[in-house]
C-alpha cells in the first residue's frame, strides 16, 4: 500500500534543524533520509524508514515553500502563511545565508554573473561544497549584491537591515559585495595564502577609511563603490614614488625614526611597499606596525608634500590590510 | 434600515507582479456587499499600495448583514484589456452583530485566489453601526451568539439549556450548473465559495430565529456541515444546543454570590441512594459535617421544605423520599417524570454538548445510534432505515414497499433518524440524548445518514426557565485538564450550584461520589435487554453495567483509575459495485455486520488495555464504490465504579489437536502479557481495599459474556467451560477459523505510543493534569492506494489498520521534541475518494505536560481516585476517608452502617440475570441472531455515566481562588500576531476572557499545474497552510489570539494526474477567543487555601 499523498501541517511550523541543514547542503530527500538513518535516529526513536521518509519530505516541502520568503527575509517576518516563532525565523535566515568560506574565497572579486555561475561545478569540486549548495550560496551573494548595489549608507548596515542578518554575517556579505564591486583580483597566486577572513577584514578597513560614507555619512554614493574623487586624488600620491627626491627623503626619515627600534633594521630599506620581503625576513607584526606608523607619519616632514590628509587616509586602510595579511 | 456597514481599505503588501513589463502592479480594490459595490482608486505601479480609502458605507437591513459576507476583491488595473483579479477576501461580519463580541474587524488578510492560493495581503477595517432594537426584526436573529464549543463557554454561565436546534438549507451546486461549462474554474469556485458563505449565513440566521423563539440567546455546540451531493445539490445543515447564557462580566464579582457555604451544597448532592454517608462530606471541617446529620429518609423531605422557591418538583420529591430508600427505583421514575415534563415540549430532547455542568447528567444509559441509507437521485423515494446500536427496533425495510409518491425532503430524512434515536433512548430508560451528532457519507448517488449520541437522564433544573438563577456557571463546565489543579476548579463550581439546588430543588437523586453517572437508568427487573450488572464498585448501592460506552467527554467528577488511551476499531468490507437500489440494499445489508464487528473490536481492545469504559466514541461508516469502511475512535478509561474487566480467553474449536492447543495457549499467553503490560503502561491499579472492607459484595456466580463469532456448529460444550478466573468475568474469543485468528493477531498489532506519549480523542486526558502551555495543533492527511489485485476483507483490514497505525507512528515521530506530551482530541476522518483510494485526515493537538509536577497533581480528581485507593500520604488522607470506613464512624448519622450492610446483602442479583451468555449456534440463523446480538451487545456494552457530588468538594474553594487569581492579566502578552489553534475548548495555562464569534470558513483550491506545485502533497500542504493562515488572520483581525474548538469538518480532495489537475475543498470552524496567559500564579499551595476557608467561600482567598 503506497501513500500517494502524505502531508503534515502544524499551526506552528515545525522546523527540524538537522533536516534543514541537510536541505541547505543540497541533499536530495533520499540522501537526507540515508544520512538521518546513519545518525541512528531509527534506533533512538524506534520508528521506521517509511516514517523517516515521510517526515523528511514534509520538511523539504516546507523549506521549499519557505525559500521564496527567505529570499526577502523581512517578508518572512510579515508573511501570514507560516507561523514561526521569531527565534526560529532568525535561525532559518541565518542558516540560509551562512556560507562556506572556501566557496566565498573562490568567488571573491569575481563578477557575480551567469558566467561565473556556470563555473560553479569546478568550484564545487575544488571546495568540496555540494553543487546545489554552491548555487544557492552564489545566488545569495548575487541577491545581496543586487539589493544593496544602489543603496546609500554603510554597506554592512544596509545588508543587515534588508536581510536581517547578524552583524558579523552582514559584514562578511559587505566584504563580498565590496570585492565583487571593485573587482580586486584576489585570485593571484601571490595572494593564495590569504583566507576569506583576511580579505573580509581588508575590505572592511578599506570601506571604513576610503568610502564616502566614512567621511560624510549622508554621502550620495554607496559604500561599496570607492568614491571616484578619492581614486583621482590617489594619483597625487604617486609623487611619493615617482619623485626620486621625495622617495629618498621619505625613506631616510622613516629609517632614522626607526633606528634602533626594529630588530631587522638592515633590511628595512629594501622593504618599502612589499609584504613578501617582510615575511621572508621574519619581521614581527609589531615591527611592521611600527614601520607602518612611521611610514605613514613621515611625509608630514617632507618639504612640498601637500597631501598628508589624503596620504593618511590611504595609509590607514593599507596599514590595516598589510597587518592583516601579514600572518603565516 | 437597521444597520450601516462601514469598510475602509487601508493598504496592500506583497502583491504579485501583474505587469511583466514593469514588474509591478496597478492595484485597486472592489468592496462588495449584497448588490452594492464600491471601488478604491488605482494605486499605480506598486506591490505595496497605500490606498487609504474613504469609509465605504453600506446601508443594509440586518437580515442581509447576517446572510451576506463582505467581499473584497483586489484587481490589477489594465487600460486596454479586462482588469485581472489578483484575489479575494471574504469577511464574515457576524461577530460584529452581537454586542459582547468584536467591535471592529481590522487587520491584514491574506488575499486568496482559488487558483493561485495566497497572493499578498490587504489591510482592511470593518465596522457596523446597528440602529434599531434588534429584537424587533424577527427575520433576523442578530445578537444570538454561536459557539462551536461543546460545553458552556468559559466566561458565561448557563441560565437555561433549552435544547436542540437544527436547520438545513438546500441549493443547487454551482459546480453542476450548466453555466459551469462555459465559465472559468476560478469563477466556478468563487461562485461556490460565495454560495456556501451565503447559505451558512442564512442557516445561522434561521437557527438564531429558532433560538429566539425558545427565548434563548445563544447556540452552543454548533456544528454546521456541507453535503456535496453532486447533481442533486448542495445541502448545508447545522445542529446545536440553544441556551440562555449570561456573560460573566467580572468573574470575581460574580463569585461571592454563589460561593456560599460549602456545607449546604454537601447536602444537596443528589444521590440515588439516600444514604448520606456515601458522599460523606468528609473533606469539610467536622463542624460542618455535624450541621447536617440527617437520616436518609428524612433528608429528602428536609430538602424540600428548605426549598422555599416554588418548583413544582419539590412536593414530589417529598413524596418520593420515603420509597427512595433501597432501590431508588421509584425515585428514579419520579425524576424521570419531572425531567420528562421539562423535555416533553421538545420534539427532540437532544443536546450537542459533550461536557456538562456537574449535576446536569444524572445517569447515562449508553450509546444510541441510527443510520439510514438514501438514494440521492431519488429524493422522493426513501431507501432504507437501518438502525444500529442500541435499538430494539431494528428493521430492514423493503425497497419496494415505499410509496414513491410521497415527497420526502432531507428534513424528513433527518427527522426520521432523530425519531429513531429518541426511541432508542427511551428503550434505555432515558429521556434525553447528549453528545449528539450527525454525519453523512456520500458516494455517487448513495448517501448514508448517521446520527449518534448518548442516552441519558438529565437533571431538570437546567432545562427550565427561572429555576436556576445564578446556579449554573460557565465554570461548571470546566475542564480539569486546564492546568495542574484544574480539576479542583470543577469542584469549585460545584458549590454554588449544589447550594442552589438544595434551596431550589432539592429533588436530585443522591448519587454517591464519583459513580452516580454509572448507575443504570433503566429498571433492572425489567431491563430492555439482558445486561450484565454488578453493584457499583464505588458506592455499593446501585447497579452498574460491566462496560460503558458513551459519546460524551469524561465527566469532570468521574473517578478514574490510571490514564486513558485512544482506542480505535478499524474495518473494511468489500461490496459489489452496483447501481442505485441494488447498491443501497447491499450497503444496508452490510451495515449491521460492520457495526457488530466494530463493537467487537472495541470491546476486545478495551479489555486488552484492562479498561472498562469508552468516552467520546465516534463511529464513522464511509461508503465507497466497492467497499465500506468503519472507523471507531474513543478514549478508553478505567472507571472506578465499574467492575474490573475480565481478561480475554481464547477458546479453540478442536481441542484434541496438540499443536493447535499449543498455539492457542501461546496466543493466550501473548494476550495476557499484553494486558499486563498495558495495565502497567496506563497505571491501572484499581483499589482492592473497598471490597475487603465491605465484604465482597460482588455477586458470587461467575459472570461471563461469551461471544461466538464464528460458524460454530454447537457451542453448548464451550458454555460448560469455566473460563473465568476469580471473580472476573472472561471475554471469550473463539478461534476456529483463520478469520478469527486474524482478528486476534490484529488485536495484538496495535502498538502502544512510544514512551512519553499518550493519546485520547476527548478533551480531557484522564490521569494527566499538569499541562504546560506549549501546544501544537496539526492536520495530517494521507491518501493511500489499496493496491491488492484481489482484495479480500482480511487484506483490506490489514491495509487499513497499517495505514492508521503508520499515521499515528508518524505523528509521534514528528512531535517527538514535545515529549512528554499527550495528543488530545485526536480526530480521524476517513474518505474513499475513488476506487482503491483511502483518505485519512487527522486533526489533533499535542500538549506538553510537566512530568515533574506530577506530584502536585494529586489534587486532581483523577489522581485522587488513585490516591484514594492507596492512601499513605497524610495530605491525601481526607479523600480516602470518605471512601472507606472512616466516614461511617465520623458521620453522625447512625443509619449509615446499616445501610451499608444492607447494601451488601442486596448484592445478590439473581444469577440468571447476571449470566449473559449469548450463543448462536446454528449457521442457518446466524444472520438473524447476529442482528439480534448486535442489539443486545450494543445495549449491554455502552453506558455512560456521570457523577455528581463528591468528596472532592473540599478542594474546590481553593480552585476557585486559583481561578480568580488567574484572571489577573499577566501583561506578558508577547507577540500580537501569534494565533493559537486547538480542537479543545480550552488552552492550557490560560484563561479565556472573551469569545469573539464563530469562525466558519469554506475554501476551494484548484490547480492545473499539479506537478509544478509539488504534486498532490505539495498542493495540499500549501492549501492546508493557507487555510490555517486565513483562519489566524481573521481571528487576529477580530482582536483575538486563539481559536478553540477548532475542527476541520471537511477535506474533499480530488485529483486528475493525467490532466495535471487537482481540486480540494476544506471547511473549518471554531471559536475566536481572547485568552490571557496564566503566569507565576501557577503555584498556589493547596492545603493552606483549604484550611483558610472553613466557610468554603471560594472567593475569600483570592479577592
Amino acid at each position: 500500500m503506497s501513500s500517494d499523498l502524505d502531508v503534515f501541517v502544524g499551526n506552528t511550523t515545525l522546523i527540524d534543524e538537522e533536516v534543514y541543514r541537510l536541505w541547505l547542503d543540497g541533499h536530495s530527500v533520499a540522501e537526507a533520509v540515508a544520512r538521518r538513518l546513519r545518525g541512528g535516529l531509527l534506533e533512538r526513536e524506534a520508528t521506521s524508514v517509511a516514517v523517516l521518509q515521510s517526515d523528511t519530505r514534509d520538511h523539504y516541502r516546507t523549506f521549499q515553500m519557505l525559500e521564496r520568503l527567505l529570499h526577502a527575509p523581512p517578508r518572512l517576518l510579515q508573511q501570514l502563511l507560516f507561523q514561526i516563532p521569531p527565534e526560529r525565523q532568525a535561525l532559518l535566515v541565518q542558516r540560509y545565508y551562512a556560507f562556506d568560506e572556501a566557496l566565498a574565497r573562490e568567488l571573491l572579486g569575481k563578477k557575480l554573473s551567469k558566467g561565473t555561475k556556470k563555473e560553479l561545478d569546478e568550484v564545487s569540486a575544488r571546495t568540496g561544497v555540494g553543487i546545489r549548495s554552491c548555487r544557492r550560496q552564489f545566488d545569495n551573494f548575487k541577491r545581496v549584491f543586487k539589493a544593496v548595489e544602489e543603496l546609500r549608507g554603510p554597506l554592512a548596515e544596509n545588508i543587515q537591515q534588508l536581510f536581517l542578518l547578524p552583524p558579523s554575517l552582514a559584514r562578511d556579505y559587505a566584504a563580498i559585495v565590496f570585492f565583487a564591486n571593485s573587482r580586486f583580483e584576489t585570485g593571484k597566486r601571490r595572494l593564495q595564502f590569504l583566507s576569506f577572513g583576511d580579505f573580509a577584514a581588508c575590505a572592511q578597513s578599506m570601506m571604513a577609511h576610503w568610502s564616502q560614507g566614512a567621511l560624510a555619512p549622508e554621502a550620495a554614493e554607496p559604500d561599496g563603490d570607492l568614491p571616484k574623487s578619492f581614486l583621482q586624488d590617489l594619483k597625487e600620491l604617486k609623487v611619493l614614488v615617482t619623485d626620486k627626491d621625495l622617495l629618498d627623503q621619505h625613506k631616510s626619515l622613516v629609517c632614522s625614526a626607526l633606528r634602533g627600534k626594529i630588530s631587522v633594521y638592515n633590511e628595512l630599506e629594501a622593504n618599502f611597499k612589499v609584504i613578501e620581503p617582510c615575511r621572508s625576513d621574519k619581521w614581527s607584526p609589531g615591527d611592521l606596525r611600527l614601520f607602518l606608523q612611521h611610514y605613514t607619519a613621515a611625509p608630514r616632514n617632507l618639504p612640498g608634500f601637500r597631501h598628508q590628509a589624503l596620504w593618511e587616509r590611504y595609509m590607514a586602510a593599507i596599514s590595516a590590510c598589510l597587518l592583516r595579511m601579514f600572518h603565516d | 434600515m437597521p444597520g450601516k456597514l462601514k469598510v475602509k481599505i487601508v493598504a496592500g503588501r506583497h502583491l504579485p507582479v501583474m505587469d511583466r513589463a514593469s514588474d509591478l502592479t496597478d492595484a485597486f480594490v472592489e468592496v462588495k456587499f449584497g448588490n452594492t459595490t464600491f471601488k478604491t482608486d488605482v494605486y499605480p505601479k506598486s506591490l505595496n499600495p497605500q490606498w487609504n480609502s474613504e469609509w465605504f458605507k453600506f446601508e443594509v437591513d440586518d437580515e442581509e448583514l447576517q446572510d451576506e459576507p463582505l467581499q473584497i476583491t483586489v484587481l490589477d488595473h489594465d487600460t486596454y484589456s479586462a482588469n485581472d483579479a489578483i484575489g479575494k477576501v471574504y469577511i464574515d461580519i457576524d461577530p460584529l452583530l452581537y454586542s459582547e463580541a468584536a467591535t471592529v474587524i481590522s487587520g491584514w488578510f491574506p488575499i486568496y485566489d482559488t487558483i493561485h492560493g495566497i497572493r499578498g495581503e490587504i489591510n482592511v477595517v470593518v465596522k457596523v453601526d446597528l440602529f434599531n432594537d434588534l429584537n424587533r426584526f424577527r427575520q433576523s436573529s442578530c445578537g444570538v451568539k454561536f459557539f462551536c464549543t461543546t460545553s458552556i463557554p468559559k466566561c458565561y454561565r448557563a441560565v437555561v439549556i433549552h435544547g436542540f436546534v437544527e436547520e438545513l438549507v438546500v441549493n443547487e451546486d454551482p459546480e453542476y450548473q450548466w453555466i459551469d461549462r462555459i465559465r472559468t474554474p476560478r469563477a466556478s469556485n468563487e461562485a461556490r465559495q460565495r454560495l456556501i458563505s451565503l447559505m451558512s449565513g442564512e442557516l445561522q440566521r434561521k437557527i438564531g430565529l429558532k433560538v429566539l423563539e425558545m427565548r434563548g440567546n445563544a447556540v452552543v455546540g454548533y456544528l454546521q456541515c456541507f453535503d456535496l451531493e453532486g447533481e442533486s445539490g448542495l445541502v448545508v445543515r447545522a445542529i446545536g444546543t440553544a441556551c440562555t447564557l449570561d456573560k460573566l462580566s467580572n468573574t470575581s464579582a460574580f463569585l461571592p454570590a454563589c460561593n456560599s457555604p460549602s456545607k449546604e451544597m454537601k447536602e444537596i448532592p443528589f444521590n440515588e441512594d439516600p444514604n448520606p454517608n456515601t458522599y460523606s462530606s468528609g473533606p469539610s471541617t467536622p463542624l460542618k459535617n455535624q450541621t447536617y446529620s440527617f437520616s436518609p429518609s428524612k433528608s429528602y423531605s428536609r430538602q424540600s421544605s428548605s426549598s422555599d422557591t416554588d418548583l413544582s418538583l419539590t412536593p414530589k420529591t417529598g413524596m418520593g423520599s420515603g420509597s427512595a430508600g433501597k432501590e431508588g427505583g421509584p425515585f428514579k421514575t419520579l425524576l424521570r417524570q419531572q425531567t420528562q415534563s421539562a423535555l416533553e415540549q421538545r420534539e427532540f430532547p437532544f443536546f450537542t454538548l459533550t461536557t456538562f455542568p456537574p449535576g446536569f447528567l444524572v445517569h447515562v444509559g449508553g450509546v444510541v445510534s441510527a443510520r439510514s441509507v438514501k438514494l440521492l437521485d431519488r429524493i422522493h423515494n426513501p431507501a432504507f432505515v437501518g438502525i444500529m446500536g442500541n435499538t430494539r427496533s431494528y428493521k430492514l425495510l423493503d425497497w419496494n414497499s415505499f410509496n414513491s409518491d410521497e415527497p420526502e425532503t432531507r428534513d424528513a430524512w433527518w427527522a426520521e433518524i432523530r425519531q429513531e434515536i429518541k426511541s432508542h433512548a427511551k428503550a434505555l430508560g432515558c429521556h434525553a440524548v447528549v453528545g449528539y451528532s450527525e454525519s453523512t457519507s456520500i458516494c455517487e448517488e448513495v448517501c448514508i445518514l448517521s446520527a449518534s449520541g448518548t442516552a441519558a437522564v438529565l437533571n431538570p433544573r437546567f432545562l427550565q426557565d427561572g429555576t436556576m438563577e445564578g446556579c449554573l456557571e460557565q465554570r461548571l463546565s470546566w475542564q480539569p485538564g486546564f492546568f495542574s489543579i484544574g480539576s479542583e476548579k470543577g469542584e469549585v463550581d460545584f458549590f454554588p450550584q449544589s447550594q442552589d439546588s438544595s434551596s431550589l430543588l432539592g429533588i436530585e437523586e443522591a448519587s454517591p461520589p464519583g459513580c452516580g453517572f454509572c448507575h443504570i437508568p433503566y429498571d433492572e427487573l425489567n431491563m430492555p435487554f439482558p445486561a450484565h450488572l454488578t453493584y457499583c464498585y464505588n458506592c455499593r448501592k446501585q447497579k452498574v453495567p460491566d462496560v460503558l460506552f458513551t459519546t460524551i467527554d469524561l465527566p469532570v467528577e468521574a473517578i478514574v483509575v490510571g490514564k486513558g488511551c485512544l482506542i480505535q476499531a478499524r474495518l473494511c468490507r468489500l461490496k459489489k459495485k452496483a447501481q442505485a437500489e441494488a447498491n443501497a440494499t447491499s450497503i444496508s445489508n452490510l451495515l449491521p455486520f460492520m457495526e457488530y464487528e466494530v463493537h467487537t473490536q472495541l470491546m476486545n481492545k478495551l479489555k486488552l488495555r484492562g479498561m472498562n469504559a469508552l468516552f467520546g466514541l465516534r463511529i464513522q461508516i464511509t461508503v465507497g464504490e466497492n467497499m465500506l469502511m468503519g472507523l471507531a475512535s474513543a478514549t478508553g478509561v478505567y472507571l472506578a465504579a465499574l467492575p474490573t474487566p475480565g481478561g480475554i480467553q481464547i477458546a479453540g474449536k478442536t481441542p484434541n489437536d496438540g499443536t493447535y492447543e499449543q498455539h492457542i495457549s501461546h496466543m493466550q499467553k501473548k494476550i495476557n502479557d499484553t494486558i499486563a503490560k498495558n495495565k502497567e503502561l496506563y497505571e491501572i491499579n484499581p483499589p482492592e481495599l473497598p471490597e475487603e472492607i465491605i465484604g465482597s459484595p460482588i455477586p458470587e456466580p461467575r459472570q461471563r459474556s461469551r461471544l461466538l463469532r464464528s460458524q460454530s456448529e454447537s457451542s453448548d460444550e464451550v458454555t460448560e467451560l469455566d473460563l473465568s478466573h476469580g471473580k472476573k468475568d472472561a471475554f471469550v474469543l473463539e478461534i476456529d477459523d483463520t478469520d478469527a485468528m486474524e482478528d486476534v493477531h490484529s488485536l495484538l498489532t496495535d502498538v502502544p505510543p512510544p514512551s512519553g506519549f499518550y493519546s485520547c480523542n476527548t478533551e480531557i486526558m484522564p490521569g494527566i493534569n499538569n499541562w504546560t502551555p506549549e501546544i501544537q495543533m496539526f492536520t495530517a492527511v494521507r491518501v493511500s492506494r489499496l493496491s491488492n489485485i484481489n482484495p479480500t476483507n482480511q487484506t483490506l483490514n490489514k491495509n487499513f489498520n497499517d495505514l492508521c497505525e503508520n499515521l499515528l507512528k508518524s505523528l509521534y515521530f514528528k512531535l517527538r521534541s514535545m515529549v512528554p506530551c499527550c495528543l488530545c482530541h485526536v480526530n480521524f476522518t476517513v474518505a474513499l475518494p475513488e476506487d482503491e483510494l483511502v483518505q485519512i485526515a487527522v486533526t489533533a493537538v499535542a500538549i506538553t505536560y510537566d512530568k515533574n509536577q506530577a506530584l502536585q497533581a494529586n489534587k486532581a480528581p483523577t489522581e485522587k481516585s488513585q490516591q484514594r485507593a492507596s492512601t499513605d500520604n497524610e495530605e491525601q488522607l481526607q479523600f480516602p476517608l470518605e471512601l472507606c470506613s472512616d466516614p461511617l464512624s465520623s458521620q453522625p448519622f447512625s443509619p449509615a452502617k446499616e445501610v451499608l450492610e444492607g447494601a451488601s446483602s442486596h448484592t445478590g442479583i439473581p444469577a440468571a440475570q447476571r449470566a449473559t451468555s449469548v450463543d448462536y449456534s446454528s449457521f442457518a440463523d446466524r444472520c438473524n441472531s447476529w442482528i439480534e446480538l448486535i442489539k443486545l451487545k450494543a445495549q449491554t456494552i455502552r453506558r455512560g455515566s456521570i457523577k455528581t457530588t463528591t468528596s472532592l468538594e473540599k478542594a474546590s474553594p481553593l480552585a476557585e481562588g486559583y481561578l480568580r487569581h488567574r484572571s489577573v492579566p499577566s501583561g506578558t502578552n508577547s507577540t500580537v500576531s501569534v494565533v493559537k489553534m486547538t480542537p479543545l475548548s480550552f488552552l492550557p495555562g490560560a484563561k479565556i476572557t472573551k469569545y469573539l464569534g464563530i469562525i466558519n470558513m469554506f475554501f476551494i483550491r484548484e490547480t492545473t499545474s499539479l506537478r509544478e506545485e509539488g504534486g498532490v502533497s505539495g498542493f495540499l500542504h500549501a492549501f492546508i497552510a493557507e487555510v490555517f493562515a486565513m483562519v489566524r488572520a481573521h481571528v487576529a483581525a477580530l482582536g483575538g489570539n486563539a481559536v478553540v474548538s477548532y475542527i476541520m469538518k471537511q477535506c474533499v480532495f480530488m485529483e486528475n494526474p493525467n490532466k495535471n489537475q487537482a481540486q480540494c475543498l476544506i471547511n473549518v470552524s471554531g471559536d475566536a477567543v481572547v485568552f490571557v496567559r496564566e503566569s507565576e500564579l501557577e503555584v498556589l499551595p493547596p492545603q493552606p487555601a483549604a484550611a483558610a476557608q472553613p466557610t468554603g467561600a471560594a472567593g475569600d482567598v483570592t479577592t
